[in-house]
């Protein structure tokens, strides 16, 4: 089974050519999933990376639309980097997270550990700006404030 | 499919939310597995975007566990004015 997995995890590297870290973070997650998924565990995970987001399938590959309007506006911001549980891979985590947040759906973001929303919340605070803010908040620059100054400058 | 019709999401969300503009739309040809709906209501006043999405999610508590997804989106009556009249 390990075997197995590693062979899958080296695939993936080599088709989608990520940073060599990124089979760490895997591999860990995936000892992860053994455990329960209580609201603690999840409190600790929300809170380890500034960005965390629950999703079905990854950030290189969702496997749900809602899932890749999420990934995709983060992208815009240039995050691209960020904490990432696959609950596809994990039944335990996706009803675990579900009641943590009593939120009903998948995706969910948690910006600075606090959660943010689902899809529809993403868009709208994109479109109204305030997700630019609440990066601010954790220490991120939104990639559309330089984007903004340099067509100021060219203007 | 979850047997509910756009009719019944429109009469649950009229009933709590009292709104002054409802659109409830079925994304899945009338399966009732995804829903999209826009609910203006003075009830948002000075609430936060996540509590005026948990407000709609809470109206439909029950009818969520049928639903495949729903997608939401909510305005205070200022908002949804400022948007029809620019």
């Amino acid at each position: 089974m390990a075997a197995f997995v590693l062979q899958k995890l080296a695939s993936k590297v080599l088709r989608h050519n990520p940073a060599p870290f990124c089979v760490a973070t895997k591999l860990r997650s995936f000892s992860e999933q053994k455990a329960q998924w209580t609201n603690e565990r999840i409190d600790e995970v929300v809170k380890k990376d500034k960005v965390v987001v629950f999703m079905k399938g990854i950030p290189e590959q969702p496997m749900c639309g809602f899932s890749n309007v999420v990934v995709q506006i983060l992208g815009m911001h240039g995050v691209d980097v960020y904490g990432n549980y696959n609950v596809l891979e994990d039944e335990g985590l996706r009803q675990g997270v579900k009641e943590y947040s009593s939120w009903p759906t998948i995706p969910q973001v948690y910006i600075g550990g606090e959660f943010l929303g689902g899809c529809d919340i993403m868009m709208q605070m994109h479109q109204n700006g305030e997700l630019i803010e609440e990066l601010q908040k954790v220490g991120i620059r939104s990639l559309l404030l330089d984007k903004a100054e340099e067509d100021k400058k060219n203007s | 499919m979850s047997g509910y019709t756009v009719e019944y999401i429109q009469e649950k969300l009229k009933k709590e939310l009292n709104p002054i503009h409802l659109e409830v739309v079925d994304l899945s040809d009338g399966c009732g597995a995804k829903f999209s709906v826009l609910v203006v209501s003075e009830k948002f006043e000075g609430k936060p975007l996540l509590a005026q999405h948990r407000m709609v999610n809470g109206c439909l508590d029950e009818e969520m566990k049928k639903i495949h997804a729903l997608t939401i989106k909510t305005m205070k009556p200022t908002q949804w004015e400022k948007q029809n009249t620019t």
